[in-house]
């Protein structure tokens, strides 16, 4: 067996990576559980930081914020981004390649552009900064990551099922939902877990387009930090940290899952 | 005979041109109700266009033509509207549906009762021979290519179409599956009465399946008639080399005497066939079993005749191909049939002079290929 593992200086290299990467999380996670007012020594466990994040009434406001906003971003930008993702695939347009490149532009602007050229166009627009410019901000940067996922997906999608749908008597409203949309589900999913966890880690772009009274949790926790560090901010962090972590690994399992159910 | 109500599809000079690539250059044909009509030719002859046109999946051109199905035209009409049936090449069995399932897709949108599909699906079922209660359940993931196949079968057929539409759909089987369902196929056809519109390039499947065939090439019918018409007939060149083997042998129509054409080589020697009202072509079509080979001097007179000398020896079993180098210029394979003599020492070399000779009706004068 020892002849298939890679060499040993391969296998020290990608550790000591791993643990360059990880190892402030693991102290992050491992402190929210420390007896210390002051994270620079470990004192014993407790829960006693999860608890207080119950009576921060302005970190629950901002937690539901958050969730809401996820939420609304991620159902609008689902449903344009696949509707996207089908008319790029399927139909030949003029201009089809330029806004398939355009598709990419947010994934590779540096966010805090961006969130720039948002605020701008919100000034200009004169809109009110708040909840709805970040909905609105969210759906713009979202739409590309579910418009790329389910277009992989579609990809692989033979195009001749629903055409059998429709010779077999079935129009296109209902060779959608009864074929289309059952093959892309595993996409849609995993676009939608992936703009969900877009939406809800976001800081630069939130925090641009933010107004009074509508902090998202991200932009609640930058605050406490610049007040003062306790290990509140541990514990938070390592809720969104967990929560992220499973929304990524579900939507990876499900977006790397073949189409055909498994048959038992 | 040809009353539109015994027609079940009508093409009328249909054109379809995508860009600037003219995929049907104003088809026209008429099948026949019951009829299993094939649509035969190479890649990009235009048949599987034909065949989407005939679907609904595309529409041509704009004053691109008319096509009917049981005397209505149906321009414009979406796939659902037209009421037929379809076998596709990738068989498209909806992955996330079960067996059943897949079969009942058709008689759901139709709206039948639910205790009518359960059994109609198993009739279904039963007609292309998959045990109902063993695969019923099943995923088509979990079934073989020619299972598969069977499912798309029955999917299409159970909700009784008029016309059952097929785009290659032996083409992923392994030989021995596809002879077996090209024998059960053309039972279905015969069967229940269904036409069968069939798309294949495989001349052979095409031959022993259909009533009539068409063969495509260029977006155009090169010609269109019964298996027997096209193989012992073929109008021009393309034909004769896409449907079974063929020899051509140059010589110039010189006038028809007594219900004959008399045709010269270009070397002088003299040759007679049936006579071809548009012969453009100076080519003469035999096929490799009508020409014989004789030693010099033993040829039956009344026959053509050409001086030859044998090139090359090819032993094929049910036959030896004797490739000859004619006298006056060009080259012909004779196919000498095994009825045993070919067990015995070879009657042939290379390089013996001999005879090639054949009855003047199975010589073919052909037209040009249309360009």
């Amino acid at each position: 067996m020892s002849q298939h593992l890679p060499p040993r200086w391969v296998i020290a290299l990608t550790t000591l990576v791993y643990v360059f990467l990880h190892a402030p999380l693991l102290v992050l996670v491992v402190f929210s559980f420390n007896d210390s007012k002051f994270s620079t020594s470990w004192e014993g466990f407790t829960l006693h930081w999860y608890e207080r994040l119950f009576e921060r009434a302005d970190l629950l406001s901002a937690l539901k914020l958050s969730v809401g906003i996820g939420l609304g971003s991620t159902v609008i930008a689902t449903a344009l981004g696949t509707l996207l993702a089908m008319g790029l695939a399927r139909r030949r347009f003029p201009g089809r390649a330029f806004v398939e490149a355009l598709l990419y532009v947010p994934v590779v602007t540096p966010e805090i552009v961006v969130g720039i050229s948002l605020l701008i166009l919100f000034v200009a627009m004169g809109f009110q900064m708040g909840v709805s410019t970040i909905l609105i901000a969210h759906v713009a940067f979202n739409i590309s990551f579910v418009t790329i996922v389910v277009r992989a997906r579609l990809e692989g999608m033979d195009r001749s099922l629903q055409e059998a749908a429709m010779i077999l008597g079935a129009d296109e409203w209902t060779t959608f939902w009864r074929v289309t949309v059952p093959q892309l589900w595993p996409g849609i999913l995993s676009g939608a877990l992936l703009s969900f966890t877009m939406s809800f880690d976001d800081f630069v772009i939130t925090s641009l387009v933010s107004g009074p009274g509508s902090s998202t949790l991200p932009i609640v926790v930058y605050g406490m930090v610049r007040k003062n560090i306790e290990p509140t901010i541990n514990a938070i962090s390592a809720v969104i940290l967990v929560v992220t972590a499973l929304l990524l690994w579900f939507a990876d399992r499900v977006g790397g899952e073949e189409g055909a159910p498994k048959g038992h | 005979m040809n009353t539109p109500a015994a027609l079940a599809v009508q093409f009328s000079r249909v054109s379809k041109t995508f860009g600037a690539y003219r995929a049907a250059r104003e088809v026209s044909f008429e099948i026949r109700a019951g009829e299993f009509f094939s649509l035969l030719g190479p890649s990009g002859c235009g048949k599987t266009t034909t065949l989407r046109l005939l679907a609904g999946f595309e529409q041509p051109d704009v004053d691109g033509g008319e096509v009917r199905i049981t005397g209505g035209v149906v321009n414009g009409k979406r796939p659902y509207e037209r009421g037929l049936g379809m076998v596709f090449q990738s068989y498209a069995l909806f992955p996330h549906l079960s067996i059943e399932r897949n079969i009942a897709f058709g008689l759901e949108q139709r709206a039948v009762p639910k205790g009518e599909i359960a059994s109609r699906v198993r009739r279904a079922m039963q007609l292309v021979r998959l045990d109902p209660d063993t695969y019923g359940r099943r995923m088509p993931a979990q079934l073989s290519g020619g299972q598969k196949q069977r499912v798309a079968l029955a999917r299409a057929l159970v909700v009784e179409p008029p016309i059952l539409l097929l785009d290659e759909p032996l083409g992923a089987l392994d030989l021995k599956l596809r002879k077996e369902m090209q024998v059960e196929l053309k039972a279905l056809n015969r069967d229940l009465g269904i036409t069968f519109v069939y798309v294949t390039h495989d001349q052979e499947e095409a031959l022993t399946m259909s009533d009539r065939i068409a063969v495509m090439r260029d977006g155009r019918i090169a010609q269109l008639g019964s298996p027997e018409e096209i193989y012992e007939r073929p109008r021009t060149p393309f034909v004769a080399k896409f449907i079974g083997e063929s020899n051509f042998i140059e010589a110039k129509q010189d006038g028809v005497v007594n219900g004959r054409a008399r045709l010269v080589r270009p070397d002088g020697a003299v040759l007679w066939t049936a006579p071809n009202e548009r012969p453009t072509e100076a080519l003469i079509c035999v096929r490799p079993e009508r020409l014989h080979l004789h030693a010099p001097g033993e040829a039956p007179s009344g026959e053509n005749q050409l001086p030859a000398t044998v090139r090359a020896l090819t032993y094929r079993g049910e036959s030896l191909h004797v490739r000859a180098e004619l006298g006056g210029g060009g080259d012909v394979v004779v196919a000498v049939r095994n009825e045993g003599q070919l067990n015995q020492r070879l009657r042939w070399a290379v390089g013996d002079p001999a005879v090639v000779s054949w009855a003047p009706q199975d010589g073919r004068l052909l037209e040009g290929d249309d360009s």
